[in-house]
């Protein structure tokens, strides 16, 4: 067939337009179904966000028992095991002092009862997180929510992560967990030798449409929401409080908000 | 002919020999039974239409497949849902959805895997379900 330059340039032009509708109907197609997709009948709703983050508000934390309540409601719900020797210890969830948590920012003249009571740590959850950056394997990855989520399926153990952590918030699995578990959870996994584990933000529970187990536990002393809707319960008690945050001067962007 | 130290060699091929072949004499005529995985757990028993999440014979040739790609859809891109051909809807969880039909995991996993002597690593964290 021949075919003169004027010819050749028209069907061009009309095989473009008609790849690029044809992409884009295709495009409006796979949309369609994926909204159809999300309005299957499901049981429960998960909670979703562009960025999780929490306050933690130590003006409602009075007593000892209080934080306790708050450690054991996660650790019994992700079969966090009870160790006993602090070389071995285990925890998602922790108190320490306002000098160990915050440290430069105490002093000798600061109220007496900062000083003393214990503040509620947990992963930060980092914008920037060390940990991800630092894993070989990935194993450890941020999700798109800010999300700083393991694989245990890929954990090969190196503790690159422990070592980049600021927060101290991640512990090695150094024997078998199961035999010091005190009541299995059964909806959720345990771990196994040789690998870190660390806080998850609850995203189990957020994706069965529950907010985190210490948030439940806490009674407002925790305030769990999306960083990037100005309407919700984070961004409402951060606009009205001075909050600080753990080390923020190393630039990994935490997560988790102070109210002194 | 003479063979030098013949006793000595003839001594040692026959050791050799009853060694090498051990293995094979101690289990001859003790043929391992074929695997017979069981499906007669309560919970499928109450199906009306026994139907897994893919065809039976899919699952069988490709469970481990589908198991490796649910982990990384559930871990890695937090999907959750599986849809399967007849656009039935699954949690993709293997203590949550696999086990709460397959529940008899002596009679059901560990049947083949120890036949062709497999040792899949679900079980140091998965939960297996309770038997007795």
């Amino acid at each position: 067939m021949s075919m003169n330059r004027r010819k050749f340039l028209k069907l061009t032009a009309v095989t473009t337009i008609a790849t690029a509708g044809g992409i884009s109907a295709l495009e409006l197609f796979r949309d369609s179904k994926l909204e159809a997709q999300e309005i299957l009948p499901l049981e429960v709703k998960p909670l979703t966000a562009k960025r999780w983050a929490m306050v933690v508000d130590i003006r409602k934390f009075k007593k000892e028992d209080d934080y306790k309540k708050i450690i054991d409601a996660c650790h019994r719900a992700h079969n966090v095991p009870d160790i006993g020797n602090p070389k071995d210890e285990i925890k998602w969830i922790w108190t320490d002092t306002f000098e160990h948590a915050f440290p430069g920012q105490e002093h000798k003249y600061m109220p007496e009862n900062l000083k003393q009571i214990p503040f509620l740590l947990l992963c930060n959850h980092c914008d920037n997180p060390p940990c991800v950056r630092v894993c070989p394997t990935k194993a450890t990855f941020k999700r798109n929510d800010g999300i700083v989520m393991m694989d245990m399926h890929r954990c090969i153990g190196c503790r690159f992560c422990m070592a980049a952590c600021p927060f101290g918030a991640r512990s090695f699995n150094w024997r078998d967990p199961r035999p010091f578990i005190k009541e299995l959870n059964t909806k959720f996994p345990t771990r196994t030798k040789g690998v870190v584990e660390k806080c998850n933000f609850c995203e189990e529970r957020l994706a069965g449409g529950l907010m985190p187990a210490c948030v439940e536990e806490s009674k407002r002393g925790l305030i769990f929401g999306d960083l990037e809707d100005p309407n919700s319960d984070v961004r409402k008690v951060l606009s009205s409080h001075y909050t600080i945050r753990r080390k923020s001067e190393l630039g990994t962007g935490p997560g988790v908000y102070y109210i002194i | 002919m003479k063979i030098y130290d013949g006793g000595k060699i003839f001594i040692g091929i026959v050791i050799f020999l009853s060694v090498a072949t051990s293995p094979f004499l101690f289990n001859m005529g003790k043929a391992t039974a074929r695997p017979d995985p069981k499906l007669d757990t309560p919970e499928i028993q109450k199906m009306e239409k026994k139907q897994c999440v893919e065809p039976k014979e899919f699952m069988k040739a490709e469970h481990m497949t589908l198991l490796n790609d649910w982990r990384d859809s559930v871990v890695r891109e937090g999907n959750k849902v599986y849809i399967g051909l007849g656009g039935e809807v699954y949690n993709m969880s293997l203590q949550g959805t696999c086990m709460k039909c397959h529940s008899n995991k002596k009679k059901f996993c560990d049947e083949c895997h120890k036949y062709v002597a497999v040792k899949p690593y679900c079980w140091d964290c998965h939960i297996p379900p309770k038997e007795n």
